[in-house]
């Protein structure tokens, strides 16, 4: 049966590898034929159940949100059918090749990274007062098998499609 | 403490691991008093969810005392007997207000998988993987549960152990699928899998005024029990014909509720079985919907059919035409235990939902791996093995 774990986690890094290849989340405006594709910042959008005001009181944003300084910008819009306030947020510099980007997400220095953590933090704090820790100490120990898993775990907040 | 842990596809072990703690002003422990097996840990321990680690600990349904609270845990004392809801909920994201608790946006410390496989993550369950979490499982002396104000509920004293631990996820699980397929009065509900989670959607259909109520199974044991305990019919699918009896039974409609309680690894009588046993495992699908197709297929024109079993990926000849032209309503989840665990343990109370029958065999911690397999097997007519990590 390993070799079954085996081929769903290669299958499943296939999978990362090709979302940090940013194979599946850029605009039709990125995606040119026979030139190399540059990736402009786009936005990365978190729905929090709290209306504006308490999102950013006298325009302060939380901790984590205010932590990325003015490297990004940031929008507040209230979410249609009473769903809270939509935070959106994206980088400031310019567009950078996607071979770039996927070495810099692979070596955790990606900051769209940085703004999943803070987008998904910010989130928790302003909805449930605290950000959920994963449990501590670990029962598990490292395995040749479960090195992938253990590496994209740690990666847990700063991924995904957010 | 000692704990049940994974340590590869069909090896389990009893051993030392370190205790949990208060990672979150939140969080509470529990000293866990039972901890029962569930048919979807065997989709973890066959190795078919891909998102284990050697050492997690296995358990998602669970019964215990509280020995530590933190600093914002508001409703529960050390000392609280408590019962925990398997999902890991905040309470306060839409989706909770929505009491759409198993689709929580918080309870899930890692997310980045679920949102790659599936699209969104859902909430975070014990014992359940690095998929919904990597919390540690309830097969354990303690466990950490996370937003305890939100997630245990105190045990009312006239209810037992053996009862209440039914609470955690089985008897929840069981009555969302009969609640969200919309069971009403004068229904005919067929229930495939006459397990733990399948014979509590029969009996919440029972009790939201079924007119009749069928399970479906091939294990006789299983299906006298719903008979005595339920009192709902019964067909055994590797003697009876399924579709044939349905029809039968309805007026030639069809049920109108068909709940699937089986999931990825579902069994049958016919080649389909070893069609998708074969496909399965090589990889070309992933999870085996026998069950699921029986009951698109079975179900009446315009009627509702709900997925109450575990699945994890990508299935195989899903009959979407049926769907589409009976006008089906088909819709699935893991289990809002927030939203009805506190009802059930009244219910449990009044004697109205009987749960201890379920608990075919109880062991000590240390003989969970033989209870695991006993389970497995369905050996010595095994419906949940409980395990007492503590007496």
């Amino acid at each position: 049966m390993r070799w079954l774990i085996g081929g769903a986690v290669v299958v499943a890094g296939g999978m990362v590898a090709r979302r940090l290849l940013g194979g599946t989340d850029q605009g039709d405006g990125h995606r040119q034929r026979g030139q190399a594709r540059r990736r402009g910042p786009r936005w990365h959008v978190a729905t929090v159940n709290r209306p504006a005001g308490d999102v950013a009181p006298g325009g302060q944003l939380p901790e984590p949100l205010a932590g990325l300084g003015d490297a990004v910008e940031v929008q507040l819009r209230p979410a249609p059918g009473d769903q809270g306030t939509e935070i959106a947020v994206r980088l400031r510099d310019g567009s950078r090749l996607p071979v770039a980007a996927a070495a810099r997400r692979a070596t955790g220095r990606d900051p769209e990274q940085a703004i999943r953590a803070a987008l998904r933090e910010s989130k928790q704090l302003l909805e449930t007062s605290e950000v959920l820790h994963p449990d501590y100490p670990p029962t598990t120990e490292p395995t040749p098998m479960n090195k992938p898993l253990r590496m994209a775990t740690q990666q847990g907040r700063r991924e995904g499609r957010l | 403490m000692k704990a049940l842990v994974w340590e590869g596809a069909n090896e389990l072990a009893v051993r030392q691991v370190p205790d949990p703690q208060l990672r979150n002003e939140q969080d509470a422990i529990v000293r866990v008093r039972r901890t029962v097996t569930c048919g979807s840990d065997l989709h973890l321990l066959g190795g078919y969810i891909p998102f284990m680690e050697h050492g997690d600990v296995l358990g998602h349904e669970f019964l215990g005392e509280i020995v530590e609270v933190g600093s914002q845990v508001r409703k529960h004392k050390v000392g609280d007997r408590v019962v925990v809801c398997s999902f890991v909920s905040c309470g306060k994201c839409w989706y909770c207000q929505q009491q759409q608790f198993s689709l929580c946006d918080n309870g899930n410390t890692n997310p980045m998988i679920t949102e790659n496989v599936w699209g969104s993550a859902p909430g975070g369950c014990y014992g359940y993987s690095h998929a919904l979490g990597g919390f540690a499982g309830s097969h354990a002396e303690y466990i950490r549960v996370p937003y305890a104000d939100q997630g245990a509920f105190t045990v009312p004293d006239g209810v037992s152990d053996e009862r209440a631990l039914f609470a955690s996820d089985a008897a929840p699980t069981g009555w969302m699928g009969a609640d969200l397929a919309g069971v009403k009065p004068g229904d005919v509900v067929a229930v495939w899998g006459a397990g733990g989670v399948g014979q509590m959607a029969a009996r919440a259909s029972v009790l939201l005024g079924a007119d009749r109520v069928i399970v479906i199974d091939r294990l006789d044991n299983r299906l006298e029990m719903a008979r005595t305990h339920l009192g709902v019919e019964t067909l055994n699918y590797e003697r009876q014909d399924v579709s044939g009896e349905l029809l039968e039974r309805s007026g030639g409609r069809g049920p109108d509720v068909c709940i699937e309680a089986v999931g990825m690894e579902s069994h049958s009588s016919g080649p389909q079985f070893w069609y998708d046993q074969v496909k399965q495992q090589l990889r070309i699908e992933s999870d085996r919907p026998i069950a699921a197709r029986e009951a698109i297929y079975n179900c009446r024109k315009g009627g509702s059919v709900f997925v109450l079993g575990v699945f994890a990926g990508l299935v195989d000849k899903f009959p979407l035409g049926a769907v589409m032209n009976k006008g089906l309503t088909l819709r699935g989840a893991q289990q809002h235990g927030q939203r009805y665990i506190p009802m059930l343990l009244e219910r449990m109370a009044r004697g109205e939902l009987v749960t201890e029958h379920l608990a075919t065999h109880t062991m000590p911690l240390d003989e969970a791996p033989r209870g695991y397999e006993m389970f497995k097997q369905k050996l010595d007519g095994c419906v949940r093995a409980v395990f007492q990590p503590t007496s």
